[in-house]
């Protein structure tokens, strides 16, 4: 690999000079999937750069991040950039960073959309209503992502007012694994919730990528 | 804390016990707070000085350190439920007594979307503003909201959203109160972490509100001027 003496990410990655190497920006509840998508495909000209995970919770810190995150990358000299978020509780915010900026994003809503697919969500959102997305990196997570945020570890009591309204946690996984599945279904118990798990893999997040790339 | 450091409500003085009762709604204890709301109303305090002295300003520091960023949610909802356990005590005490109302409202959260959270947040301290709450609960459709209206003829609607999906549908509503010319027989009050004073206007609502606080201060506001108007009319 050709690297750049200016480049800072040119022992880890494509170089920024390099006119097809592109940044991806994205949420770091993605990383895994991002970089599994990449492999994958086999893209050895798409380096990526999160957010952290916990703007998940936090969404109006999502778009005022991500707009100086691509400053940056532009600053390190790369002009090919690509959102790894989905509209994800911005409000349209994200949407305004972008088209600053001239980038885009993936399309949708948030990752539970894009990854059962876009369009079949949007047909299938009634169902939906009282239903708590678990990912792989959810699950994965559980406890540090889910119950220590929200305070369940110290204040159980809290589940109800939390989880109250709910009725399902339906795995979405991006991977056929078991151990997760496991730890899905106790989650479940956990929070009281019927489970139901549906495998989608990467769903939209792999033509999003492909098209991302390819341009 | 040692045992023998343990605070023994009943033997605090007034004034003690009630920043006493600050701190523990601070800390959320559920239970010291009934033992304290018990105590005052043991030692001759009407209903309404228990409410507004001792739990909604302990509720008014509390929402002050979470808008700093000094408290966070769980914190604050473990804070609401010892005041809703205070709350539920003096309740049909308050109601007996007669004390002060200054409005009714309705509120829910609107249709395809269950989040309730915020939406009890703000009808508990606009209860204990001395405000009537009808909460008509979550997913509530145009429908709903007006068959809400129309029983109970509130002064402030109040509608709730946390999705970026469905807070549109707050305009819907209010869309169809102006097309049925009942708009401006109320004031409508949003609110939801999504939004903004920007998508409260655009949406044609009298006021977004940042949080409960505000909600309350904001309701104050408006019901102030719509007694100035009666009185000037």
């Amino acid at each position: 690999m050709k690297t750049e003496p200016h480049s800072p990410i040119a022992a880890n990655g494509p170089t920024a000079s390099s006119p097809k190497t592109l940044r991806v920006i994205a949420c770091g509840m993605i990383a895994r999937e991002v970089l599994a998508v990449n492999a994958q495909l086999g893209f050895d000209h798409v380096d990526l750069k999160c957010l952290p995970a916990e703007y998940h919770h936090h969404p109006e810190k999502i778009a005022p991040a991500m707009d100086k995150a691509i400053e940056a990358a532009r600053a390190e000299g790369y002009e090919h950039i690509f959102v790894g978020y989905a509209d994800c509780g911005t409000g349209g915010e994200l949407d305004k960073v972008c088209q600053k900026h001239g980038v885009e994003r993936i399309e949708g809503p948030h990752c539970f959309s894009f990854y059962i697919g876009n369009e079949t969500f949007e047909e299938t959102d009634g169902d939906y209503l009282t239903t708590f997305f678990l990912t792989d990196f959810i699950v994965r997570h559980f406890d540090t992502f889910m119950k220590r945020p929200l305070g369940l570890d110290r204040h159980p009591e809290l589940l109800e007012m939390y989880f109250g309204n709910y009725t399902r946690a339906l795995y979405i996984a991006q991977t056929q694994n078991p151990d997760l599945q496991e730890k899905a279904k106790a989650a479940a118990d956990y929070l009281g919730l019927d489970y139901e798990y549906r495998f989608t893999g990467f769903g939209g997040l792999t033509p999003a990528l492909q098209n991302a790339a390819a341009r | 804390m040692s045992e023998e450091d343990e605070i023994i409500l009943a033997e605090l003085d007034d004034d003690e016990l009630v920043a006493q009762m600050h701190d523990d709604l601070y800390d959320g204890l559920k239970e010291e707070i009934v033992e304290g709301t018990n105590i005052l109303l043991e030692r001759g305090w009407t209903p309404y000085d228990v409410l507004t002295k001792a739990l909604v300003e302990g509720m008014r520091i509390v929402g002050i350190d979470f808008r700093d960023g000094i408290l966070f949610v769980p914190e604050v909802l473990l804070a609401a439920n010892a005041m809703k356990a205070g709350m539920n005590i003096l309740r049909p005490l308050l109601a007996e007594t007669g004390a002060p109302k200054l409005g009714s409202m309705v509120i829910g959260t609107v249709k395809g979307d269950i989040h309730d959270i915020g939406k009890n947040l703000v009808g508990m301290m606009m209860e204990g503003a001395g405000f009537d709450v009808h909460d008509i609960g979550i997913n509530t459709d145009v429908d709903g909201y007006f068959a809400a209206i129309e029983e109970h003829k509130p002064d402030i609607l109040g509608m709730s959203a946390l999705l970026t999906t469905t807070m549109p549908y707050m305009k819907v509503v209010i869309d169809t109160m102006v097309e049925k010319g009942i708009r401006d027989d109320y004031t409508v009050l949003v609110g939801g972490a999504p939004l903004n004073e920007d998508f409260g206007k655009a949406i044609g609502a009298d006021a977004y509100c940042r949080d409960a606080a505000v909600a309350v201060e904001t309701a104050k506001e408006f019901m102030a001027r719509k007694h100035n108007q009666m009185a000037a009319g």
